[in-house]
């Protein structure tokens, strides 16, 4: 289960809708409880490095990554995962996706979807299983206690 | 020692260390350390073959070791390694829809999703969507060709339907290049056409022709032909040509690079230099069987999806005749020639030329021959001056509507050029002035006539301006 703050998911969709139709990313920052629910607090956006056509990849420089550790670092949180959008493409990894999947992190994808000239947004996480497999994470909406 | 930083995603198998010590040496040596230590780390960071696996980069200091000496660089005493994901991914390539539409193309046993994506990545310059261009349009955007061009200056016109099988009778009057993009879209909406309603010229050939992948000639002219062949050879693009007259068709691919690199033959290595003007008639003149552009537009547009997916072997090198009359075809091979201008021994020609010059166009507008309007004949009739008005055009044509002119078809002309009259004004005319105007310049040459005048614009112009009753063909 990941628990994304509302705003954070506000950002996140933030980002998705300015880079759309190219495909946005960035990580995300949290904690994760004993039980292993994740809660994201914040996010870095992060340029999409992918030379040439962005509009279906996304790839992330070296360089973002260690500045992605180092944030973490600093505010003693965790690095959860990576976020990116799938422009006019349903939120599920694809082939590419599986290809350069890490284990451990969380992957939040953001799907922009345009319907009769109006943008739809859907936002679903995934995450790799011990077989190397998406399996998806349910993304709940925070509730304040 | 050296530090090693572990990435998060990996630090449940180094039991949650962020750093590590490791001895000082090299990469290989680092690695070794980390999974005899950690054997669960293994999998994660070698392949199969016991490599760097390619999704993870090493970082020593600020320094990709892929910039150093990859596994064999140095780890001093006190360097800092940082292993780093590769953090990527995408969209699926294709949408449900677009798998469900290429079905067909991806279950061919090599051709598959690989060519498929190959199309989808492509994109191809279609030039002139006429006779050939409706076919290889209709087919490249069909087959899911994912950024289609296309450049034609033409409006439709009801002539055109009887082989333009891109256009309905819905679209006569307005400009081809919108024309098919609304039938094309029509067609597939997962792909995206770019438009160049403009005559194709030495001035916007390159800026146009250089956006794209392959080029698709299928123009009706030689000095198009001739720009359109410089500018995929200066450009280094494969040019996949056509052409088709009467009950004939032609196609090859020209300046296609094999595996090598090496360019194939270019259409100036299979005509050197243009017909004389005139000698070979436009389709607009001579006449073309309206199935014959479908038959060899659709060779075109399989030429170009070979040359996109890289499928068979293309027609470069050869050059492909098809005789719909006797059901003949024929392929002959096409070699470089070294006095080839453009990629020869010698090149000569770097830039874009004047190819209506090239091609003898300008300099016969520029020997000016005198003309008469539709507007200034009709005057000539009502006023009922005396004047000589002579037909060049076949019999054929005349049956189908005439203005009263003598017939002396343009072949023999020469040979009754005594039924001219040498005084007063003799109006010659065609179809549409290239062929008057060619009798003339001919009647001149040899007879020393001074007397000829051009109809402008033919009986096609005499028709829409002056008797639209009559039958336009």
């Amino acid at each position: 289960m990941i628990i994304i703050e509302p705003r954070v998911r506000q950002l996140l969709i933030e980002d998705a809708l300015n880079t759309f139709p190219d495909e946005c990313c960035g990580f995300l920052f949290g904690r994760e409880e004993h039980d292993g629910t994740r809660l994201v607090v914040d996010i870095l956006v992060v340029d999409n490095s992918k030379p040439g056509d962005k509009t279906r990849r996304f790839e992330i420089s070296p360089q973002d990554y260690m500045e992605a550790e180092r944030h973490a670092f600093l505010h003693d949180w965790t690095l959860l995962g990576v976020y990116h959008s799938h422009p006019k493409h349903p939120a599920i990894p694809s082939e590419h996706d599986r290809e350069a999947a890490q284990p451990y992190f969380s992957y939040v994808i953001i799907s922009v979807m345009e319907e009769m000239g109006e943008k739809a947004i859907h936002l679903r996480s995934w995450l790799l299983n011990d077989e190397a497999r998406f399996e998806e994470e349910q993304v709940l909406d925070y509730q304040y206690s | 020692m050296a530090t090693v930083i572990i990435p998060t995603p990996l630090r449940k198998f180094t039991n949650n260390a962020a750093r590590l010590q490791v001895r000082p040496g090299t990469i290989q040596d680092t690695v070794e350390e980390l999974t005899s230590n950690f054997p669960d780390l293994k999998k994660h960071l070698l392949d199969e073959q016991g490599r760097i696996r390619s999704y993870l980069n090493i970082f020593i200091g600020n320094d990709d070791i892929r910039d150093l000496q990859q596994e064999r660089s140095a780890v001093n005493e006190g360097a800092v390694v940082s292993i780093i994901p590769a953090i990527a991914g995408g969209s699926p390539d294709f949408t449900k829809e677009e798998l469900a539409r290429y079905n067909r193309h991806i279950i061919i046993p090599g051709f598959g999703m690989e060519a498929q994506l190959k199309l989808k990545a492509a994109r191809v310059l279609v030039i002139g969507s006429g006779g050939l261009g409706s076919p290889v349009l209709l087919y490249l955007a069909a087959a899911g060709v994912g950024t289609i061009g296309i450049v034609d200056f033409d409006v439709v016109d009801d002539s055109n339907l009887q082989r333009q099988v891109l256009f309905g009778v819905d679209a006569i009057g307005q400009p081809k290049v919108e024309a098919a993009r609304r039938r094309l879209e029509a067609l597939n909406p997962h792909i995206s056409i770019n438009l160049y309603n403009t005559h194709l010229n030495s001035h916007n050939a390159l800026d146009i022709l250089q956006d794209y992948d392959v080029i698709a000639d299928g123009t009706d002219n030689f000095p198009t032909r001739y720009l359109v062949n410089d500018a995929s050879v200066l450009l280094g693009k494969p040019n996949v040509y056509a052409s088709i007259f009467q009950f004939e068709g032609q196609v090859s691919v020209f300046n296609y690079r094999d595996a090598a690199g090496n360019p194939g033959p270019n259409y100036r290595d299979l005509y050197p230099t243009p017909p004389p003007p005139g000698l070979v008639p436009s389709c607009a003149e001579g006449g073309v069987l309206g199935v014959l552009p479908g038959i060899i537009g659709s060779l075109q547009a399989l030429e170009v999806i070979k040359v996109i997916t890289g499928t068979g072997e293309p027609l470069s090198g050869r050059f492909y005749i098809f005789d719909a009359l006797n059901f003949e075809s024929r392929t002959f091979t096409i070699r470089p020639r070294e006095d080839n201008p453009l990629n020869g021994k010698n090149p000569t020609i770097t830039t874009l030329i004047d190819y209506e010059q090239f091609c003898g166009m300008r300099a016969v507008e520029e020997r000016a021959l005198k003309e008469v309007t539709v507007k200034e004949l009709y005057d000539l009739q009502i006023k009922g001056e005396p004047f000589q008005l002579i037909d060049v055009r076949e019999p054929h044509e005349y049956d189908i509507v005439n203005i009263g002119g003598e017939l002396i078809p343009l072949a023999s002309v020469s040979a009754n050029s005594d039924r001219i009259g040498r005084d007063g004004k003799v109006i010659v005319h065609c179809k549409g002035g290239t062929r008057s105007a060619k009798a003339i310049r001919e009647l001149e040459e040899k007879f020393g006539f001074t007397n000829l005048y051009n109809l402008k614009g033919g009986i096609i112009a005499y028709i829409d301006e002056v008797q639209p009753e009559l039958t336009k063909y």
